[in-house]
């Protein structure tokens, strides 16, 4: 069974190419069951190799599935390789699965847009390109993965191509995730440099042997692949492009901008521990931008009135989370939230989806208001992916997961009271920011006519993930309520464990009732502003602050943007150019010259030869 | 009775040969430059069989004969294109034919 594994990435690829050469003379109707069906397929085999690999594990829990080797220069041979362990189990696994409910959702979502064909080519595309992402087992074939979704993510932003805005946002998440890829980039040459392959299992036992704990060069190179992860996981100080990348369509947002790609990042470095644990220092770097990260993106979260860029500033903060964790070496807690954030953010991008389709396309929360009777179902599902990304206690996936990091954020001997501190706090944001968008959204008076009414295809990935974010987290109990450590134990069979300083029940218990305490407080404190009072939203200056995101783009575009377009305004004609151009007028001019002696008359010819004679024979014999 | 020294026919055949060249240089009528051609050819030509004799070798005059034989054909389509000219062009000027300019 685990052999077919390649069927899993090849499929989406399959009808990627059918659809992008093809996909102009297809029915609406085969385009469809093309785009959905080929990754519906390949959820079906990954569940059938999940389950394989669960019931009948390799040795190791690794199993690796050669196809070819892609090149072999001077004894550095990356292959096509295939690399299963729990970790791309959990990945292929959402990605396969929560990627196929959100192409159903398009197939109606899309229905009426232009280029319908050419969308669910570059989501296959993108599928693909994530699988072989988190399939690679050389890091060679990540990266080739990885620019992939980078480009599927460029050209869905700006799928409505015809809107400059679009294009300038795809623009911006190109170049600005660019900057961490050429830092990953570099990364990779340093680890070819010193270890001479980029295979990851071959890193990871070399690594430790061939560098010591906190030396320059381990430093150096989890410095650099962080620095890739910061970019793709929209991390600070590379976050800004994630806002403006909702100018793609809901699908889109809830697939590449929250579910799958944004957390690439955090499965590099869940990937690549080994190195992370070999630079201490680079570790807690990891946990504080994170920890800064959730709590800026958060505040910024509060601001917004736009009821995508709440939910792409609300991603921004959730990976804040997984990078906490993994910055204090809970990387088991770091997939679970990733796992849960994907069912419930994703099931909270596409009912906001549902909610903008249904209302003329207005994004503006302040102008919705009042539709929680009149579609109640994408109201009660967005109240339970609200709850769980509000972690609420108990009965949210949410909680169990973001407990699990605020838990090791103060247990871990990586973790410290600042670090908790944040990640409580954050999660008080968190209740807030969701709680108004829900009640500012749903209740009060109406103010927009509803325009459509969602059908079946929309509704059913709605349930399907609305239930996936109640009950996701009761495969991970922890140790006050039943201890059941069905997730972690399977993760951690290849990624290190947190060794806890003293394993204490009661302590567990009470930080549990702190952080629930905090989510429900967030709640009350939202309904008394949001709810109670209606919200008459101040513009402050420290709201236009929020509002735009703690002004980074103001800063960036000064720093960064206008100095280089002033240079390329000073030498608009390229200094270097001249040279080149000065060869070519050289040539020119004589080429004038020269092509005056064609008179046509052949006396001058004649005597030209003559004199080419005499002056030659007179150079052989007086020389 | 005089030998005839190398360095005479030598200097006979250079002699020829230049006024050859200049005929062609200068004159405009294309029969002119094709008979100053033939001057040139049978300077070329005299210039084998002195060199031939000073050494006691065949090998000059079996140049000449090949010399000959060249000569002819060149005439016999040199003459041949100056038909075809003329009967074209109404000229035998050669500075007036250059139509050819590029």
């Amino acid at each position: 069974m685990l052999n077919l594994l390649w069927i899993v990435p090849a499929l989406p690829f399959f009808s990627f190419l059918i659809l992008a050469l093809f996909g102009r003379r297809f029915s609406l109707k085969t385009a469809s069951i093309l785009g959905a069906g080929s990754v519906g397929i390949s959820a079906l085999f990954t569940i059938l190799i999940g389950i394989s690999f669960i019931s009948n594990p390799p040795e190791n829990f690794k199993f690796v599935q050669t196809l070819w080797t892609w090149f072999n220069v001077a004894g550095f041979n990356p292959s096509i390789s295939f690399y299963l362990d729990p970790l791309s189990i959990v990945f292929i696994f959402v990605i396969t699965f929560v990627g196929f409910l959100i192409h159903l959702y398009s197939v109606e979502f899309m229905h009426d847009e232009e280029g319908f064909s050419r969308f669910f080519a570059y989501m296959n595309l993108f599928v693909g390109s994530m699988l072989t992402l988190v399939l690679a087992d050389n890091l060679l074939l990540l990266y080739l993965g990885w620019e992939g979704v980078g480009l599927c993510s460029f050209l869905l932003i700006g799928f409505w191509y015809k809107d400059p805005a679009n294009g300038a946002a795809a623009q911006k998440a190109f170049i600005v995730t660019r900057i961490g890829d050429t830092a990953m980039a570099i990364g990779l040459f340093l680890l070819v440099a010193n270890l001479g392959t980029l295979n990851i299992n071959e890193i990871l036992t070399q690594a430790p042997a061939a560098w010591s704990q906190g030396s320059s060069l381990a430093t150096a190179a989890a410095l650099l692949l962080l620095g890739g992860a910061l970019g793709k996981s929209a991390q600070l100080p590379l976050q800004t492009w994630l806002p403006d990348a909702m100018a793609g369509p809901s699908p889109v947002s809830a697939l590449i901008h929250a579910a799958t790609m944004v957390t690439a990042g955090v499965y590099l470095i869940a990937r690549t521990n080994t190195l992370f644990i070999l630079a201490p220092k680079v570790q807690e770097l990891v946990a504080v931008i994170g920890a800064a990260t959730l709590l800026v993106a958060g505040f910024s979260a509060l601001a917004q009135h736009d009821i995508k860029r709440v939910l792409a500033y609300s991603t921004i903060s959730q990976i804040g989370y997984m990078f906490l964790a993994l910055g204090v070496g809970a990387f088991s807690a770091a997939i679970f939230h990733f796992m849960i954030h994907a069912f419930f953010k994703a099931l909270l991008f596409l009912a906001a989806g549902a909610v903008i389709i249904s209302l003329h396309h207005e994004h503006n929360i302040f102008k919705m208001g009042g539709i929680k009777n009149k579609m109640p179902l994408i109201y009660w599902t967005f109240l339970i992916g609200s709850a769980s990304l509000a972690s609420l206690p108990l009965i949210t996936a949410g909680f169990y997961s973001k407990d699990m990091i605020l838990w090791f954020a103060w247990s871990s001997p990586k973790g410290s009271t600042i670090l908790w501190a944040a990640g409580l706090f954050g999660a008080f944001i968190t209740a807030i920011y969701t709680f108004r968008m829900v009640f500012i959204t749903f209740f009060g008076e109406q103010k927009t006519e509803i325009s459509h009414t969602p059908g079946k295809l929309i509704k059913v990935p709605l349930v399907i993930l609305a239930v996936l974010s109640l009950i996701g987290g009761f495969i991970e109990l922890p140790g006050t309520l039943g201890h059941l450590p069905l997730f972690s134990g399977f993760v951690d069979k290849v990624l290190p464990s947190v060794h806890l300083i003293d394993e204490n029940i009661l302590q567990e218990g009470i930080f549990q009732i702190i952080a629930a305490i905090t989510a429900l407080a967030g709640l009350y404190l939202s309904y008394l502003f949001y709810l109670r009072r209606t919200a008459s939203e101040g513009k402050t200056a420290l709201h236009k602050f929020f509002y735009s995101g703690w002004g980074f783009d103001w800063i960036y575009e000064r720093v960064f943007v206008r100095p280089v377009i002033f240079l390329a305004n000073i030498n608009k004609s390229d200094f270097i150019d001249l040279v080149y151009s000065g060869i070519a007028g050289t040539t020119s001019f004589a080429h004038k010259i020269l092509s005056k002696t064609q008179t046509g008359k052949m006396r001058w010819y004649a005597m030209g030869i003559a004199a080419g004679a005499v002056i030659t024979i007179t150079i052989i014999v007086f020389l | 009775m005089n030998q005839v020294t190398l360095e005479i026919s030598l200097a006979l055949a250079g002699v020829l040969f230049i006024i050859g060249l200049i005929g062609v240089m200068v004159r405009r009528n294309i029969i002119f430059m094709l008979m100053s051609i033939e001057i040139m050819l049978n300077a070329s030509g005299l210039a084998f069989v002195a060199a031939g004799s000073k050494w006691m070798q065949a090998d000059g005059q079996v140049m000449f004969i090949f010399i000959l034989t060249m000569a002819a054909a060149e005439v016999s389509v040199g003459l041949a294109l100056i038909l075809k000219i003329y009967s074209r062009f109404k000229t035998l000027d050669a500075d007036s034919l250059n139509r050819m300019k590029g």
